[in-house]
């Protein structure tokens, strides 16, 4: 038993050296940005451990695969919650603001910027609908593709009575706005009910 | 602090204990007070009453440590869900921090109450350090504070280069709504090139790494796609949506803010919690610690006085016996 501890501790210690932190993921790209920033931190401040960064909390892409790869990984993320992470789907239908957008594996990369609207996830013969309020969809060259978005809600959790009620709502708020910024948030409140109920017919 | 001055009176005795020549000494001290009044023997009651505060201190200080650990508990769930919000940002326009910008703002997140361990201290460290790194000749950097220990601290030194201070973030419950709130109102009010968050990442209950992130505005955005390197294949991004480029990139980068510093909130609120639950933990050990080394002066004490009042009665008996 305290054969295979010891050799457990120096097996620890041996990598422990090399890497900052025992179970951190190996940044083949990181080290050249962060070194530059080492550097300069060390100039300023010999004495402290230089912050860390993002880079070294994430765990590195894939490159660009030189084929189109056969599923497309989606990494769907909320402020509250990781909807999805690194699933790999057929394909992702998303909002942006110039109309529905497909996503296929192998899509040219791309920042769209998205609009309220309904967000379908395909998977064979699975497809999941969400409902996204705005965000971002960013896909990138090696199939991966993040959805970014503020709220998001599966579709069949969604009351129809209160889309109604909500476009009513709105459409008498926008009638009767006076300043522009009172029209402005009621035909925000507008758009974003006509999308549900289009979501919930669609 | 009220821990230190206590840790001190704490090693004045335990230094007079260990000598039983020295403790009639210190014990006839107290002693030495109580007969001006007129009270015979040697009088326990000073290391009673020291008993009962070190006993108090120890309860409080273990219950702050369990409403700390709930609080940890609840709050380490909701920043590991928000982890995965900076990720995207940060594979697409990559890690920056060693980019070379003039206007430069460095925003620390700290908490509002004390007694929480080192992180705010380590916090305003890195901030100042972070200053100095991006200072020079033609750049200049500024702060936003978020907490009022930060604040305490940067105030002394840097008062001039403060531009706003929030404090009472977590008085309500830390949600996107308000922190996007927060973010949108720092970037109405503040001229930057490059955001700077300061704050501490949650590892574990006993770890909290000191972390920055960065964030670039969209002209610096450009600037460095067009020159290359990290952000060098961003042009080959397309655009979707909007009239310019330059539009999507200004929404990108307030999106990025607010994520970045949702998360970096949370993660400050749970490393906050965490050292508090272990600074806690660690006055409490020493309050027992305490209280163990009065309970021994005090019995001593208290043996000290019987065998004085029977010395004297034995005395006072063989005298009269002749």
């Amino acid at each position: 038993m305290f054969r295979q501890a010891t050799a457990r501790l120096l097996s620890r210690s041996a990598a422990a050296s090399p890497k900052a932190r025992p179970f951190s993921t190996d940044l083949e790209s990181a080290p050249a940005a962060d070194q530059a920033f080492v550097d300069a931190w060390k100039k300023v401040a010999p004495n402290m451990d230089p912050p860390k960064t993002p880079l070294s909390f994430m765990k590195p892409r894939p490159p660009t695969p030189s084929s189109i790869p056969s599923k497309l990984i989606v990494n769907f993320s909320l402020p509250y919650a990781s909807e999805l992470s690194g699933k790999e789907v057929d394909m992702v239908i998303v909002p942006a603001t110039t109309g529905q957008m497909g996503i296929l594996p192998g899509h040219v990369p791309t920042i769209a910027e998205l609009k309220p609207g309904l967000m379908t996830v395909h998977e064979g013969n699975d497809v999941q609908k969400y409902f996204v309020s705005s965000g971002f969809a960013l896909v990138h060259a090696n199939s991966f593709a993040d959805i970014i978005a503020v709220e998001a809600v599966p579709v069949d959790r969604i009351d129809p009575t209160l889309v109604q009620k909500g476009l009513a709502e709105f459409t008498q708020k926008l009638n009767s706005a006076s300043t522009e910024l009172e029209k402005a948030e009621a035909q925000i409140g507008l758009d974003v009910h006509s999308a549900l109920s289009s979501a919930l017919s669609g | 602090m009220a821990m230190a001055a206590l840790r001190r009176e704490g090693k004045r005795f335990a230094l007079t204990s260990p000598n039983p020549i020295n403790v009639l000494r210190s014990s006839l001290a107290p002693s030495e007070e109580r007969m001006s009044l007129g009270v015979r023997g040697i009088s326990t009651q000073i290391v009673r009453n020291r008993m009962k505060s070190v006993k108090n201190i120890q309860k409080i200080t273990k219950a702050m440590k369990m409403v700390a650990a709930s609080k940890l508990r609840a709050i380490q769930v909701r920043a590991e869900n928000s982890r995965g919000l900076w990720q995207p940002f940060t594979a697409l326009l990559g890690d920056t921090p060693s980019v070379d910008v003039k206007k430069n703002v460095i925003v620390t997140i700290s908490s509002d109450k004390g007694l929480c361990g080192g992180i705010n201290s380590t916090s305003v460290k890195i901030s100042r350090a972070m200053r100095r790194l991006t200072s020079g000749p033609d750049k200049e950097s500024t702060y936003v504070i978020l907490g009022e220990k930060a604040k305490a601290q940067l105030i002394r030194d840097s008062r001039n280069f403060i531009e706003l201070s929030i404090t009472e973030l977590q008085k309500n419950f830390l949600n996107y709504t308000q922190v996007s709130v927060l973010a949108d109102e720092i970037l109405k009010n503040v001229e930057y090139d490059a955001l700077r968050v300061v704050f501490n990442k949650f590892q574990s209950v006993v770890s909290f790494l000191p972390t920055t992130a960065t964030i670039l505005s969209p002209e610096v955005v450009e600037r460095e796609a067009e020159a290359g390197g990290k952000l060098g294949d961003l042009d080959a991004y397309e655009i979707e949506g909007g009239e310019t480029k330059s539009e999507i990139l200004q929404n990108l980068a307030e999106f990025q803010f607010s994520c970045v510093m949702f998360n970096a909130v949370l993660e400050n609120a749970c490393s906050e919690q965490g050292a508090r639950m272990s600074a806690m933990d660690s006055s409490s050990r020493n309050a027992g610690e305490m209280l163990d080394r009065l309970t021994l002066t005090y019995n001593r004490t208290r043996q000290a006085s019987i065998t004085t009042e029977l010395i004297e009665i034995i005395s006072g008996a063989s005298a009269l016996e002749g």
